[in-house]
């Protein structure tokens, strides 16, 4: 076992959890707000006015959480011809059949969707929740602007929940060390070469021949 | 304010059935405003403010006899006045008491997400329940009307009760008790369109009004006021009375189908990638020697 490489400095793992943990909250009273079956999360989190309260603050964190990773990863997170490449084969990724993929940079498609859709996402919930939260400063005659902003403030977030979905399963269960490397920032090198060999050779300079 | 939960037909937010939904029957009360024998006085915005304990707000001059606006969280009733220039040139005082409409169908409880915050009572009024407001805003985007208001010191919603506290005492609403030309009826909802109908069948026939008739939209299910206007056609003009007001369709759309397919979507994401890991399992890592990763 060889030393273990830095994936994710100090910095990118506080915002991470700045980001997931104000996401979550905004998740869980939003899904409140979304059903009538889900009040009772507003009610654990100490009742419906606090969490209304509190829900358009969280987001406004959440999305300078959002944009400061967009600074910090936005050329990682660029969409290569490896990943056009990549995405084209993205069933043997889902059937753990990782031999037959092309190798990935420090973040591979799927990830760098992920992280796209957030963004937008974002984007537009923070645009239609600035709409909603001041909805009677739209005047009378601009009224389709309140209807707009509930549309797309629900329309994004569940946009954002089924990419959620998908980046808490990944990053626990299925992609065994992941979590590891957001809490400690560290990998293993074996982990690197085997899910994103083209960054583990840039790091590591250890251009190693595949196959 | 919260009377006896027996008499509630619908309840915002709510998970279920309302308790006691149907126990009770009750009949349809309505107020009816006659703008044609209206004086614009201003008395039942008076009447309103001194009933529920508010004081007068700041006004403001639009060279005209419009003292604000629109109604706000602590003045619910305002006579809308509108110079109407009629086809001949003439000019009429358009004068409309602008309030909640109290519609059959609330769009303000179709939005509304906090348990009980808004509910209809059998009697058709719709009342605000501030102790269950969470002050979210969302009956103001589902309101064809532009009612409800915000209150940001109590962070609550307010809009006129139809004085449910004095009609559930058999009492008349508080505007209604002060009307000095008798513009302002009060009684079931049968009885006032009757009366209305009355009334616009004699703007017709005896006094050159041949518009004249009672405005009570279908597209809300009908409303617990009901106004009778010189010209139905024309409602727009009576401070923007809208001609058909409807539950915002997005508001539809969002309380309705979109409620089922993010359900759907949210439940079969989970489902989903929990087969996924039934069926494939976490991804292994290469061990350090060659191989194709698989145990």
């Amino acid at each position: 076992m060889s030393v273990a490489i830095l994936r994710y400095t100090l910095n990118e793992r506080v915002n991470h959890w700045i980001g997931g943990l104000t996401y979550m909250y905004c998740l869980a009273t939003g899904l409140a707000f979304w059903s009538p079956y889900l009040f009772w999360l507003a009610v654990i989190l100490g009742g419906g006015p606090v969490s209304r309260f509190w829900h358009p603050w969280f987001g406004l964190v959440f999305a300078a959480s959002v944009f400061w990773m967009h600074k910090t990863w936005r050329r990682d997170m660029l969409i290569t011809s490896v990943d056009r490449t990549w995405s084209k084969s993205i069933r043997f990724y889902i059937r753990n059949e990782d031999q037959h993929l092309p190798p990935a940079g420090r973040f591979n498609y799927g990830q760098k969707v992920f992280f796209w859709a957030m963004f937008y996402g974002i984007v537009l919930l923070l645009v239609s929740g600035v709409g909603l939260w001041f909805v009677e400063s739209i005047p009378w005659s601009l009224r389709w602007l309140r209807y707009l902003s509930v549309a797309v403030h629900v329309g994004a977030a569940l946009i954002t929940i089924g990419a959620f979905i998908i980046h808490v399963y990944m990053g626990t269960a299925m992609v065994r060390g992941g979590f590891t490397s957001i809490i400690r920032g560290e990998v293993s090198p074996q982990w690197a070469k085997t899910h994103h060999r083209l960054w583990y050779e840039k790091v590591t300079g250890n251009a190693s021949p595949r196959e | 304010m919260s009377q006896a939960t027996l008499n509630i037909r619908r309840i915002s937010g709510h998970a279920g059935t309302p308790p006691g939904a149907g126990v009770e029957r009750e009949e349809q009360v309505c107020k009816l405003v006659d703008t044609t024998t209206c004086i614009g006085c201003k008395a039942c915005e008076v009447a309103c403010l001194e009933w529920n304990g508010y004081s007068f707000r700041e006004t403001v001059f639009q060279n005209s006899y419009q003292t604000m606006p629109e109604t706000a969280w602590n003045y619910w009733n305002l006579i809308k006045f509108d110079e109407h220039e009629r086809a001949d040139g003439t000019m009429m005082l358009l004068m409309r008491k602008d309030q909640c409409m109290h519609c059959a169908e609330p769009g303000c409880l179709a939005a509304c997400p906090a348990d009980g915050a808004i509910v209809q009572y059998t009697n058709g009024i719709v009342d605000f329940q501030q102790d269950h407001c969470i002050g979210c805003g969302y009956c103001v985007s589902g309101c064809p009307f532009n009612i409800p208001k915000f209150n940001q010191h109590t962070r609550k919603m307010f809009k006129c009760t139809l004085c449910s506290d004095r009609v559930n005492e058999g009492l008349e609403p508080a505007c209604i008790k002060s009307c000095p030309t008798g513009c302002l009826h009060f009684g079931t909802k049968e009885d006032m369109k009757e009366l209305a109908e009355t009334r616009a069948r004699q703007l017709r026939e005896h006094s050159n009004f041949d518009k004249a008739g009672v405005y009570d939209p279908a597209g809300v299910g009908g409303t617990g006021v009901i106004y009778v206007l010189h010209d139905v056609t024309n409602p727009e003009a009576y401070g923007g009375l809208p001609s058909n007001p409807r539950i915002p369709w997005v508001v539809k759309f969002w309380k309705g189908p979109l409620k089922w397919i993010g359900n759907l979507a949210m439940i079969g994401g989970v489902i989903g990638v929990t087969l996924h890991y039934l069926r494939f399992g976490p991804k292994q890592v290469e061990p350090e020697k060659n191989g194709d990763g698989r145990p």
